[in-house]
């Protein structure tokens, strides 16, 4: 009979993690539980992060928030500091699964899971989120782009937990967009999806950008190349298009059931241009 | 191992393998067979019940995190006594066709009128979501939904 613990609090988590080293770490279940009924995860023990206090919540630290990673999407969706400080992040929250899955997932879980479709990932990206992992032993932290490593696979070794996420408040975006195209608009897993993070004057110029794509290479893809190419050019649709040819090239999808990898590359670079819809600026076509 | 909870407003005090599924532990432990199972993935919203009020999926879910919960299915509604506002509107609005989604939509649906209870069209679609119909009866459940409305903030009220 396999063994699942519900540790109420870190210490009761570090306990349980000592005398089971091997076992298998879930919180909302929404991805875990379904690899495990499927065969493709057969833990002998299991410990369920949902109810240790530590591990639940979001705080305010002044320049910083930081957000406890078995926080479910609904509540963080929920929470006004989300909602002011971090809108593309709420953007992705509203659009990730469907109530029940944002009622049990949770952020530590979707960084975890790391997934390419993973919906709150391009926010991170675009965020320069840091990762907070703990042990028994300390604490580290890292960027998620160091964290994430591949398609499931994030740096996270035995003995240890992802704690949280701590992003950077930055009140110089003033255009915050996520956008994602699936196969369907309900409970759709992403075609491609793209975080954005702009500041644009008052004339219209780009003066910062950091953008983000999901969905579109075995992790969430950035490139400062776009980013250059985008800085201090007046946003308008040949702006956007000529980066978004250097996008197609970034890019490298696959073709799976739910796309192919050419209409992925059209598609990142489409969801660039869309930007010129969602700038608070008066935009006209050069 | 033991649990504890609430079930359908009954303390309910059980020995069950920690990492049964709750859908079966409803189904097949406790005889409450109007929570569906159909994808087992997540997908589908079949199997969605109400922890603490707020909906979730039950075949992602090991009984043990059901320790200390109030849990609602289909058949708690409205006390168990009679059908709750949402029910009567599926059956006077034509909401049901083949049934099997049925319990899900509703618990979805009782969710949604929780949180927003004056939710738009616009917003019962997205608060189903997370269900499947497959004979796709949609337009009709949205109807019934959106007709409810009142006789849920009537029942609030009261």
């Amino acid at each position: 009979m396999r063994s699942v613990h519900l540790p109420r609090n870190f210490e009761e988590l570090w306990t349980v993690l000592g005398n089971e080293p091997d076992a298998a770490l879930y919180a909302g279940g929404t991805d875990f539980l379904v690899k495990m009924r499927s065969g493709l995860e057969a833990p002998e023990c299991l410990i369920c992060l949902e109810r240790v206090e530590e591990l639940i919540g979001v705080r305010d630290e002044g320049e910083e928030v930081f957000i406890a990673a078995a926080t479910t999407h609904s509540r963080l969706l929920e929470t006004t500091l989300i909602q002011r400080e971090f809108p593309v992040l709420a953007q992705a929250l509203a659009v990730l699964g469907s109530p029940p899955i944002r009622h049990m997932g949770t952020i530590g879980g979707n960084i975890v899971t790391a997934s390419p479709a993973g919906d709150t990932l391009p926010p991170l990206y675009a965020l320069k989120a840091e990762v907070e992992i703990r042990s028994a032993d300390g604490e580290r932290r890292a960027p998620i782009g160091d964290f994430i490593q591949g398609p499931g696979m994030a740096a996270l070794e035995k003995g240890e937990v992802v704690t949280g996420v701590r992003l950077g408040k930055n009140a110089r975006w003033n255009v915050q967009h996520y956008e994602k195209v699936g196969r369907r608009k309900a409970q759709a897993c992403s075609v491609a999806s793209m975080a954005a993070l702009m500041e644009v004057s008052d004339s219209g110029v780009i003066q910062a950008v950091r953008l983000a794509w999901g969905s579109v290479g075995p992790t969430v893809v950035t490139s400062a190349e776009v980013e250059e190419a985008l800085c201090g050019e007046k946003l308008c649709p040949d702006t956007l298009r000529r980066a978004a040819a250097l996008v197609e090239k970034t890019v490298s999808p696959i073709s799976d059931v739910r796309a192919g990898a050419e209409y992925r590359k059209t598609l990142a670079g489409a969801l660039l241009l869309r930007l010129n819809d969602y700038a608070n600026v008066p935009v006209t076509e050069a | 191992m033991r649990i504890s909870f609430k079930l359908n407003g009954t303390d309910t005090n059980i020995d069950v393998r920690p990492d049964r599924r709750v859908v079966d532990l409803l189904r097949e432990d406790m005889g409450l067979t109007g929570t569906k199972e159909s994808c087992g993935a997540g997908d589908c919203g079949a199997c969605t019940i109400l922890v603490n009020g707020e909906s979730r999926l039950s075949c992602l879910m090991l009984a043990v995190q059901l320790d200390g919960c109030e849990i609602t299915t289909v058949e708690g509604l409205d006390g168990g006594r009679s059908l709750h506002a949402v029910q009567e509107s599926f059956i006077e609005h034509g909401a049901v066709q083949c049934g099997f989604c049925i319990p899900g939509m509703v618990m979805a649906s009782v969710d949604l009128l929780n949180r927003n209870p004056e939710p738009t069209r616009e917003e019962i679609r997205q608060g189903l979501a997370g269900n499947l119909c497959r004979c796709t009866g949609y337009q009709k459940i949205v109807d019934a939904v959106e007709k409810a409305i009142p006789y849920c903030k009537a029942g609030e009220e009261s």
